[in-house]
């Protein structure tokens, strides 16, 4: 059982996916459901963000949009999505939402992957699953011979912990994990610098989510590319992230390092999310939810989303929307929260806890009671 | 048991329902069928004993035996290939009149089908891809076509093609006067007669499958699969054919015995209006000679052959669908 | 001779509605241009139906030795046959059997399929199974060939006989869609609840299940009448039918008969094809509108046939349509020209 404390992200390593103010909508006109608001988030060479968040609150749906793979009537109706191909030379810079189709289709894969949700269906049932994947090299890769890919997808599988005699097999065949490890393998096909990984492992039984976690995080340590990894379970994240974005109906509402979140949360929705862990070791606690219910989508406030929720609200968190800024609290950088307790000098004890300093690493865990 | 051996199960079982229901309908309507057949056959020919005892199996009649003896005996006269003397070609008997003409349907219903599942599901599958443009106007005009009866289509496209324009023969299923040997003229001359029929089959049955696979297709692109195969760069092409259309066609095969029905009943009618020598012609004129027994033996091999039919459908479904392969 | 395979889409990826279906289904009847005119076509021949027999100008059976096979004129409307009869008046005559027919065989079929589909898809077992073969075999076995059969039997028979028959054999598809439809609804949580709290299995299948499968049940209704007047126009034009009022099949048996085509009487033999093909278009319009609403996605609502143009063209690529101008950023040459982004952008630093 390897755990991983990734290389902390210092300042100064240059952004690969730069997102700013990615604004996605369902439908048009009227009706239109606004999933995403104003979404910031940065992704850092070699860096694991996890981007937590309730169901509904729009983590798939920023991914989604960010590589435009979002279904119908998805929209993407503002912001930029910038990636850096090769830092050294700026001009490889493009924004996806300006892209041509065939950039699009160039760059999708070979440079930003996905994992999609729940890989049941995710695989086409009636080609076998080398078929599969030496289409893609086929795609990207026109000059390679046949036998090249194929042995390039027996690489592949391997890498993911498959027998190469499983390449004939079809999706059918496979259990729920091992067709997690196709994905993962087929995202990992053209040695991608992203990969975005949507709740990978909900859909299997513990065991299985360890194993797939594991091998993520392996993979990640040899071939290092950054990691993109959503879900709604912040335990997870625990063991992964360098950094986690924790989104709020359509918003995000705090970014910082890992360590940092769970042991000084600055925003009254994450403070309540950790709660909501129950601790294997230390003291029996009572359990509360959230109260309440997260806003339509349809009309979202004109304040604060959560402030009706939030036991901490004061007036001006209703009229008024916080925007994503470092808290005063904080002397060095690094973390964002969109709240208004900090202005305000409002902020309760539960939010109040003292920056982590240089506690050895697994102190966190140990605290937050991550599952063991 | 495997997919194909539930099949197999189900197509016999349904043959045996076939030869039931043959059984049981003349006993079931009202009035004397034998009588009438004898009449009949009396004056076209002398009536043997053994005519009149393979007619009283077939029809229940004068005898005294149960029901179920009655049955066991007509599977008896079945099995050894008696379906009765056809008295619309009398002395021939009824098998005979029907293995000749039936080569005739399969090879135009056969052709038909085939075209116009093809063809179908190829306009379906691009009309679902790229919506919006001219192919969105197929399915109005399916709709049209789907509605218009199969023999009114026959009889003008007698009347505009064969007898107006003159382009293709108006009847028939070969130049009248030619033998029926498999020379390659008396098979040109066939194939020539045949693509006037064949065309107004496949223009009116075409529909079905083209709604059918568009309606599939649409269905099927919200797949996941879908989705990951453009995220992955693979070319439109492929990802319409391949991982879109492969899987959209397999439900079409369900809806392939209904379909293959229908092309059937309305080939019959294109038979008669083109006075083309196959079964539905048989059947028609059975009707108009009151010969009961040729009408239950057409509809008998009618059957059967729907079920090879199906058969086959089934056997190219098990190649299509790799989960239909292999089953618990 | 249609094949409603719309319907293998339902059975294959059944859509289960909640049970609030009922009010989005009569709106159907505003919405969709297709039930519209599908409904029109179908009032107008349910109006014919009633005043046809009235508003004839001529007996239909009444012979004529001087207006033989006449083109249509002032006197005769759409012309007259070999016989001297007014092709306009046997036409007009004809609306009321056919609807009479295909509606009665498209109710009991419809009522047979309900039971034995919902009954397949509800009770689990060899009930089920049994159910589901005996559809299964209805639907392999060729339905005109044994009409034909059964018809020349009995050349007398009332017209409800014939209902009876077409129903019969015509009740398997509807039968086989109900049955994947309600295996689908059957698993869901609102009707396991129901089993749970003791309802009996015959209120469960009346009031949860069967409201929710309306807009199939309507489908496989249309389905079958379009079926069933076909099949009897069919079989009248084989001249099996024993008819003591006209209809359109038999008179194109008689058109047929009397080589109408080869004497070039188009109007004979051209009205009675149109008036069956134009009921069974406005049928067939009538279940494509129903299939849309059955499966949403079917339906391009909503998004101009330009947008779906171009969106179709981009597959799997979400559009970018920018509500507000870009803030200018110094380097972007990206041109929003009125709500599409249509050039690429570079920032150069």
């Amino acid at each position: 059982m390897s755990a991983i404390t990734g290389p902390a992200v210092a300042a100064g390593m240059e952004p690969v996916l730069d997102i700013q103010g990615l604004c996605v909508d369902y439908g048009r006109g009227r009706n239109a459901t606004h999933a995403v608001i104003d979404a910031d988030l940065t992704l850092h060479r070699g860096e694991v963000i996890g981007l937590a968040g309730e169901s509904g609150s729009g983590k798939s749906t920023l991914a989604y949009g960010a590589t435009r793979l979002l279904r119908q009537p998805g929209i993407v109706t503002d912001g930029s999505v910038l990636f850096t191909r090769d830092v050294s030379r700026p001009d490889t810079e493009i924004d996806l939402l300006d892209a041509t189709p065939a950039e699009l289709r160039t760059l999708r894969w070979r440079d930003v992957a996905l994992v999609f949700q729940a890989a049941m269906n995710s695989l086409n049932p009636v080609l076998s699953v080398q078929s599969q994947l030496t289409d893609t090299l086929a795609a990207h890769r026109p000059h390679t011979t046949k036998r090249e890919r194929i042995e390039r997808a027996a690489e592949l599988l391997e890498l993911v912990g498959i027998s190469r005699d499983r390449l004939k097999s079809f999706p059918h065949e496979l259990s729920g994990g091992m067709k997690q490890r196709v994905m993962i393998a087929l995202a990992l096909a053209l040695d991608p610098q992203v990969v975005i990984m949507d709740e990978p492992t909900t859909a299997l039984d513990v065991v299985t989510q360890r194993q797939i976690m594991e091998q993520i995080i392996s993979l990640r340590d040899r071939l290092g590319f950054s990691v993109l990894f959503i879900t709604h379970d912040l335990s997870l994240l625990l063991e992964m992230a360098d950094t986690i974005a924790i989104m709020y109906a359509g918003r995000i509402v705090e970014t910082a390092p890992a360590r940092r979140l769970f042991r000084a949360p600055r925003h009254p929705y994450t403070a309540a999310l950790l709660e909501s862990f129950p601790s294997l070791h230390g003291d029996r606690k009572v359990m509360t939810g959230i109260p309440g219910s997260p806003p339509d989508m349809r009309k979202p406030p004109k304040g604060c989303a959560f402030a009706d929720r939030c036991k901490y609200a004061l007036p001006r968190c209703t009229d008024e929307q916080p925007p994503l800024a470092s808290p005063a609290i904080e002397s060095g950088g690094g973390r964002q929260v969109a709240c208004w307790l900090h202005e305000e000098n409002a902020l309760p004890d539960a939010l109040s806890a003292p920056e982590p300093g240089t506690e050895p690493a697994g102190t966190a865990r140990e605290s937050f009671g991550g599952p063991r | 048991m495997t997919y194909m051996a539930r099949r197999i199960a189900f197509y016999i079982v349904t043959a045996w329902a076939a030869v039931t229901i043959n059984f049981f309908i003349p006993r079931l309507m009202p009035g004397n069928p034998v009588q009438i057949i004898m009449s009949r056959l009396s004056a076209v020919g002398p009536v043997t004993p053994s005519m009149q005892r393979a007619l009283e199996i077939q029809f229940g009649v004068n005898t005294n035996t149960s029901l179920l003896n009655q049955y066991f005996q007509y599977w008896g006269q079945l099995v050894h290939g008696n379906l009765g003397t056809s008295i619309t070609d009398y002395p021939a008997s009824v098998a005979s009149v029907i293995a000749q003409a039936l080569p005739w349907t399969i090879g135009l219903v056969g052709a038909s089908v085939i075209i116009s599942f093809v063809v179908g599901t190829i306009i379906g599958t691009l009309s679902a891809w790229r919506r919006g443009s001219f192919l969105d106007g197929a399915l109005p005009v399916s709709a049209f076509l789907q509605a218009l009866p199969y023999f009114w289509v026959a009889l003008l496209a007698i009347e505009v093609f064969g007898v107006t324009l003159g382009w293709f023969p108006d009847s028939g299923g070969y130049a009248q006067g030619m033998t029926t040997a498999l020379t390659p003229a008396f098979i040109g001359s066939a194939s020539y007669h045949a693509l006037l029929p064949a065309a107004t089959i496949v223009v009116t049955s075409m529909a079905g499958w083209m709604v059918g696979q568009r309606n599939l297709m649409i269905t099927t692109l919200d797949q996941d699969y879908v989705l990951v195969a453009q995220a992955k760069g693979v070319s439109q092409r492929r990802v319409m054919w391949m991982y879109a259309a492969r899987n959209a066609i397999l439900p079409q095969f369900a809806s392939f015995a209904v379909a293959l029905g229908l092309v059937v009943s309305g080939s019959l009618l294109v038979e008669l209006v083109f006075s083309y020598p196959g079964i539905g012609d048989v059947l028609l004129n059975a009707v108009s000679n009151d010969d009961y027994s040729t009408m239950q033996g057409v509809f008998l091999v009618i059957t059967l052959a729907v079920l090879a039919a199906n058969f086959l459908a089934d056997l190219v479904y098990v190649v299509l669908d790799p989960r239909a392969r292999q089953e618990a | 001779m249609t094949v409603n395979t719309a319907l293998s889409a339902v059975e294959t990826d059944p859509i289960v509605r909640r049970p609030a279906g009922g009010r989005r289904f009569w709106s159907l009847f505003t919405r969709s241009k297709w039930v519209t005119a599908g409904l029109a076509i179908f009032a107008v021949y349910v109006l014919f139906a009633i005043i046809g027999p009235i508003i004839k100008p001529y007996d239909p059976s009444a012979l004529s030795y001087t207006a033989i096979l006449q083109p249509p004129s002032a006197h005769h409307l759409l012309g007259t046959t070999q016989t001297g009869q007014d092709v306009l008046s046997q036409l007009l005559v004809g609306f009321g059997p056919t609807l009479e027919i295909g509606f009665l065989a498209g109710v009991i079929a419809t009522a047979m399929s309900i039971i034995i589909g919902v009954g397949a898809g509800y009770f689990a077992g060899s009930a089920g199974e049994g159910l589901s073969l005996l559809s299964n075999i209805f639907l392999v076995i060729p339905q005109l060939p044994l009409l034909v059969v059964i018809s020349s039997l009995d050349a007398h028979a009332g017209s409800w006989v014939y209902a009876i028959a077409l129903a019969v054999l015509g009740w398997a598809w509807g039968a086989r869609v109900l049955r994947a439809q309600t295996i689908a609804l059957a698993g869901q949580d609102f009707v396991l609840a129901a089993k749970a709290s003791g309802e009996s299995a015959w209120r469960i299948i009346l009031f949860e299940i069967l409201p929710n499968e309306l807009p199939v049940v309507a489908t496989s209704f249309v389905f079958t009448v379009v079926g069933a007047i076909g099949s009897y126009v069919a079989l009248c034009f084989l001249g099996l039918v024993n008819i003591n009022s006209w209809n359109w099949g038999t008179m194109l048996f008689y058109a047929q008969s009397n080589q109408a085509m080869s004497d070039g009487a188009w109007w004979w033999y051209v009205p009675p094809g149109i008036a069956v093909a134009l009921i069974l278009l406005g049928l067939v319009m009538l279940n494509f509108g129903l299939d849309e609403f059955i499966n949403p996605r079917l339906r391009a609502a909503g998004i101009t046939r330009k947008e779906l143009k171009t969106a179709s063209k981009q597959q799997g690529i979400t559009p970018v349509i920018r509500n507000r101008p870009r803030a200018p950023s110094g380097v972007s040459s990206a041109i929003t020209v009125g709500d599409e982004v249509t050039s690429t952008a570079r920032r150069h630093k």
